[in-house]
């Protein structure tokens, strides 16, 4: 059914039932993301995409759109919100961009970008994380870990759909954890996909690495919001 | 244990010739700025110089009196601007920090080691004395025999037990994220405050690394 909703006073048609944050990147509005992936199942986890609907606070990518539905994206507040959940994940974690593999085609780093952060807020903590080696493919760099969870819900054992990477403990002691045997069994394909599916640098794989020099990266050559925004153009 | 005892003496006690009148009189009407280096590598001090010739038109707006390049050691009057490289990782970090704060009226953040800390806050993941330790009783690279001791001299500024960003310290009012920063990205910056413009820093020149 086609319905009209509100993105920042403007009307847009659209269909019901779509995700809010495809509605509003095919009416040319960027919501950021880290844990959503379109045609995956919604995880919710980083909330780095909260908007207001109709006057509350909620993570776009839970949201389906319904008729007369009346969203903030950028209105000051709201986008001030997500500009300090993104500084939180920088001052949590170790997020050591200048020697980072993954710097420039990290996508907390360009969504750092997006919402305009040069400095974290809040004190930078500097957690003592250490990190796994023991895959013979993989190297589990834990200081960038953001617990999006992409990893451990959507790449499993292809034989018996086992989780290969797991969260364990809770709260300051939460850690990102890998089953090296499950992992070494992992075809390169799908290896890379893990890599490539991690938005931060903590799925690293073994051997490789620093393809791209400076200036041609992934998010050198086109922002996140432009790659976001043209997926969606006709 | 090693204790020096020669005085140093600063540039600015140095005696110098009188500046031409005509030329402190051109230099009086300038924006003043003053820069340095805390913990950090001169990098963002070199990004600064990749300005290149568009330095000459900046020069002619600002005049640069604590600084490096010059190798003048003090503030000798009130500044606009204070520009800062690296973190505070010393006793002398500070000091030096708070002279600027007290004496710049606005203090600019810049690069990575300024911001967040940089590559020395890569030692507060652990304790300081592991990592003296690490890096001089029981370093890997020691010359063989060797008596294996932590350097330790009334010169040399005691470090603090963890790396700190600048705003930590003090008052920090813009910062340029970078490791370096690029020049264009510093460049706007300056070219914004002289111009008294509000300081913007488009999305295109914010780089983390």
């Amino acid at each position: 059914m086609t319905i009209q909703i509100e993105i920042d006073g403007i009307a847009v048609t659209t269909e019901e039932g779509g995700n809010l944050v495809d509605v509003a990147a095919e009416s040319g509005v960027y919501i950021p993301t880290l844990c959503y992936l379109k045609a995956k199942p919604v995880l919710g986890t980083c909330r780095a995409c909260s908007v207001k609907v109709n006057g509350q606070v909620v993570p776009a990518c839970t949201v389906k759109v319904t008729d007369g539905m009346r969203v903030e994206v950028n209105e000051p507040e709201t986008a001030d919100m997500r500009k300090a959940l993104v500084e939180i994940l920088f001052s949590e974690g170790n997020h050591n961009c200048p020697s980072c593999e993954k710097s420039g085609r990290c996508t907390l780093q360009a969504v750092g970008y997006e919402v305009g952060m040069m400095v974290s807020r809040f004190p930078y903590q500097f957690p003592e994380r250490v990190p796994d080696r023991a895959s013979e493919t993989i190297w589990l760099e834990r200081d960038r870990c953001i617990f999006c969870q992409r990893c451990v819900e959507f790449i499993r054992d292809r034989e018996t759909g086992k989780k290969i990477f797991s969260i364990s403990g809770r709260g300051t002691t939460a850690r990102i954890e890998i089953d090296p045997e499950l992992a070494n069994k992992m075809p390169p394909e799908q290896v890379r996909e893990a890599v490539d599916i991690c938005p931060v640098g903590t799925i690293i794989e073994k051997r490789v690495g620093y393809d791209d020099p400076i200036g041609r990266r992934l998010y050198d050559v086109e922002s996140i919001r432009d790659r976001a925004l043209e997926r969606h153009a006709e | 244990m090693t204790t020096s005892y020669t005085k140093s003496i600063a540039s600015h006690e140095l005696p110098a010739t009188r500046l031409d009148p005509e030329l402190a009189a051109k230099r009086a009407e300038k924006i003043k700025v003053s820069m340095i280096s805390l913990c950090g590598c001169w990098g963002c001090t070199l990004s600064f110089l990749d300005v290149d010739e568009r330095l000459l038109a900046l020069l002619d707006k600002i005049t640069i009196l604590r600084c490096s390049l010059t190798d003048v050691k003090r503030i000798p009057e009130r500044c606009a601007i204070g520009f800062i490289e690296g973190g505070v990782a010393n006793e002398k970090n500070i000091q030096t920090l708070k002279h600027f704060r007290e004496n710049c009226d606005i203090l600019i953040s810049v690069g990575a080691c300024a911001i967040w800390g940089g590559v020395p806050a890569m030692r507060n993941m652990v304790e300081l004395k592991d990592c003296l330790s690490e890096a001089y009783v029981n370093s890997p690279t020691a010359v063989p025999g060797a008596e294996p001791v932590v350097p330790f001299d009334k010169e040399i500024p005691i470090l603090t037990t963890k790396v700190y960003p600048c705003h930590e310290v003090v008052k920090m009012d813009y910062f340029i994220p970078g490791c370096p920063p690029s020049a264009d990205a510093i460049f706007k910056v300056f070219d914004d405050l002289i111009n008294g413009r509000p300081v913007d820093l488009p999305v295109s020149l914010n780089q983390f690394d």
